[in-house]
């Protein structure tokens, strides 16, 4: 990645450092943000320029990013997204859908609006441009190597297609959609985000076939019907985005055949895959409250059960808001079942477990 | 005089006790369900004003050759100083907003303009003051370790030039504030982790360092041939901020009516005998808007030290209902003007520079000693982490 220009020009830096050194305990930032909210970056931030409508109930937000933001995210990452609702932050995660550094200066994300899902909802329905919103650096692998693989099929659900929607654009841009199959299932037809898009592509390459699917129609595409849609999937790199259902199945699927290695799948929920701890009593900051955590409970769970406001972001281990550092004792990711303790270090509250007594540096 | 027990002190039963505890509950409850947009908004337009301040009297310090200038240089600066250390700073370190969620105004990182180490102010104010209020031998703010505070400790020489430690205390209050986490008294018997000491003086030399840098060479060199007009009044502007936060503190527990506590009312203190030691510990004033704001909403001490981490902008609503409270069990609420506050503060100050039969016993007489005094190994433990940081001293 390309450090921002601040961190290239050593004029600059010196600078800063200057600045710095003026402004302590603060940083000039905090006085240029009085006259410019994106010109700081103590926390990535952004103004919704535009909000586009996309189908009923999904929207592309445009954003344009303060200082500290680098264009040059692979197609495919998400970032974060932080927004203040009745003067609380909440986060989410979002796939990119602009190509890097083409749309000017902005990036975009489009959003779903989620039954029950307010945070998704408000993005969609209630957020008006102009407004500053915090954000999240690009990260995720869910990303196609440069050059591509030959053969692709992207294996789309819903609001799964930002991600790919991304990186079809960047292979776009530069003229050149390789061998491609595109599986995208959605409700209906409304309900389709960038179908005419896709249609169009689709028209334009020969070597990129677009396959719709209605599940309001058709059903849902079950993996023994991938042999109809694409009967070469076996020999193809797979990217797969959609409901925690849709990617089990066909990651189960390609496991059937020996061919695990050959789909990248893309989570927006917390995957536990190292199973639970012992847990443990957990203090959470000096003189703060001890309680009782099983090893199946998060810390930041068990701390907000014990009244203690802890920052979180995603939930999911992503966006690192909840770090934290270790004052002793161990911990396990539940992610990875990696254990931490080493002590000063800095762990993710929203992913992790207590591996016996810990003490939280809050 | 210091009391061993709060309930003797306030002739209530068992049970109107816990129901006192329970009103309080119910009060941080309500507050809690209700923080929202008016109070960050609040506090951002505070956090706003502070800053605007701050670079103001920075930028009319260029003129500090001209008096005026100098004077209106100064005094915006240590106003925004003042705000700053009150309003924000202690306020935001107690976690007061983190509620919001906001990394940019949160407890865990927030450093505030003035030399002690937000991470050791945290330990000795956060946990040590505000768990063990007025107990003598636990609460260092008692007197800072300077001062002689109460009748029951014991008075030296060395008190007799306690007018002297006072104003010396009052113009460099920030220094005493820096050291205050040392914990003098664990160095002086040698049970003090030589190595965390040496971190925790490292920690304050830098936080020294770079404030001293900023305020009296990167600023005063930037206005070049007025670098002494400039230094000055930053020198002054620091000076105004700590006699005024000097004064603010030392209002919130002295005052007549506030009382100390033995060590022995600690054990097995209930939440709602904690409560109740918070309000009879501290002193409120009275004043305007202004004044409470330039004080950190500290003279709301009583419903600061009840609820030390609900947003400040609430304890004068709060204040109603707790003052209700006290009269209807019939419970002494400390407060009045605060030129009287400080005036009975000062005088507890000279008075004890004496020895106790030098004086008279007026307010407050001597505990009669039935007990003999706790060993140390008696005493409740007294919590000495200092998060993550000596965490890593132990490394």
């Amino acid at each position: 990645m390309t450090e921002p220009l601040i961190e290239r020009s050593s004029a600059l830096r010196q600078l800063r450092r200057l600045g710095k050194a003026m402004t302590t305990p603060l940083l000039p930032d905090d006085y240029l943000a009085l006259v410019n909210p994106l010109w700081s970056q103590r926390e990535l931030r952004g103004r919704v320029e535009k909000v586009v409508p996309e189908t009923e109930n999904a929207a592309t937000l445009v954003i344009r990013p303060g200082w500290g933001w680098t264009f040059d995210h692979a197609p495919g990452q998400y970032i974060g997204i932080g927004v203040e609702i009745d003067g609380r932050f909440h986060w989410r995660s979002y796939s990119l859908s602009s190509v890097p550094l083409v749309e000017g200066k902005t990036v975009s994300i489009t959003v779903k609006a989620m039954p029950e899902g307010f945070l998704s909802d408000h993005l969609v329905n209630g957020l008006e441009p102009g407004t500053i919103v915090r954000l999240a650096a690009p990260q995720g692998d869910f990303t196609v190597p440069d050059p591509p693989p030959e053969k692709m099929l992207f294996l789309v659900g819903g609001s799964g297609i930002t991600p790919v929607m991304s990186i079809l654009r960047t292979l776009d841009r530069r003229d050149s959609i390789p061998d491609a199959v595109l599986v995208y299932s959605a409700r209906n037809e409304d309900d389709m985000m960038f179908v005419h898009e896709l249609r169009v592509l689709a028209l334009r390459y020969a070597s990129f076939t677009f396959y719709e699917r209605f599940t309001d129609a058709d059903g849902i595409l079950t993996p023994d019907q991938l042999d109809d849609v694409c009967p070469d999937w076996a020999d193809r790199t797979t990217w797969a985005c959609g409901p925690a259902g849709m990617l089990d199945a066909f990651t189960q699927h390609y496991e059937t055949y020996g061919l695990a290695e050959r789909i990248h799948v893309e989570r927006f929920t917390l995957a536990a895959a190292g199973g639970s701890a012992a847990g443990g009593e957990v203090t959470f900051g000096v003189g703060g409250p001890t309680v009782d955590v099983d090893g199946a409970t998060t810390l930041l769970e068990a701390g907000e059960k014990a009244g203690v406001n802890m920052l979180f972001g995603c939930r999911m281990g992503i966006c690192h808001t909840c770090d934290v550092p270790l004052a002793s004792g161990r911990v396990r990711d539940l992610r990875s079942g990696d254990e931490h303790g080493e002590p000063g270090e800095y762990i993710q509250t929203c992913i992790s477990v207590a591996a016996g007594d810990c003490t939280l540096s809050l | 005089m210091a009391f061993s027990d709060v309930r003797e002190y306030t002739h209530l039963t068992d049970d109107e006790i816990e129901a006192i505890g329970a009103e309080l509950d119910e009060i941080r409850r309500e507050i809690e369900a209700s923080r929202g947009q008016d109070d960050r908004d609040y506090v951002t337009r505070v956090i706003t004003l502070q800053r605007r301040l701050a670079a103001a009297g920075r930028i009319t310090l260029f003129a500090s050759f001209f008096p005026p200038a100098w004077l209106l240089g100064t005094l915006m600066l240590g106003s925004a100083k003042i705000l700053e250390n009150m309003e924000i700073g202690h306020n935001t370190m107690h976690g007061q907003w983190d509620w919001m969620n906001d990394p940019e105004i949160h407890s865990s990182n927030w450093e505030w303009d003035t030399t002690q180490p937000a991470e050791q102010w945290k330990h000795s104010h956060n946990y040590i003051h505000h768990q063990f209020t007025n107990v003598l031998g636990h609460d260092n703010d008692v007197g800072y370790g300077i001062l002689r505070m109460s009748r029951d400790q014991k008075w030296t020489p060395y008190n007799l030039g306690q007018p002297i430690y006072n104003f010396m205390l009052a113009a460099f209050f920030e220094y005493g504030v820096a050291l205050h986490d040392l914990d003098i008294e664990s160095i002086r018997k040698g049970e003090k982790d030589p190595k965390l000491l040496k971190k925790q003086l490292k920690q304050i030399g830098d936080k020294i360092g770079k404030q001293a840098l900023k305020d009296y060479v990167m600023f005063p060199a930037l206005t070049g041939p007025f670098f002494l007009q400039t230094l000055t009044a930053n020198f002054t502007a620091n000076i105004m901020r700590n006699v005024w936060s000097y004064m603010i503190i030392f209002c919130g527990h002295f005052p007549d009516g506030a009382v100390h506590f033995t060590e022995e009312e600690l054990e097995d203190e209930t939440r709602a005998e904690w409560y109740l030691r918070q309000m009879l510990g501290s002193a409120n004033f009275e004043g305007g808007k202004l004044l409470h704001l330039m004080s950190g909403q500290l003279g709301y001490q009583i419903e600061h030290h009840l609820f030390p981490d609900l947003p400040s902008n609430r304890y004068a609503a709060i204040s109603v209902k707790v003052k209700d409270i006290c009269q209807r069990y019939d419970i002494p609420y400390t407060t009045g003007p605060l030129y009287k506050q400080y005036g009975q503060t000062l005088r507890t100050i000279m008075k004890l520079s004496l020895p106790n039969r030098r004086t008279s016993d007026n307010p407050a007489p001597v505990t009669p000693r039935e007990k003999r005094r706790l060993r140390d190994d008696e005493r409740p433990t007294r919590r000495s982490e200092l998060g993550k940081w000596s965490g890593a001293a132990s490394v």
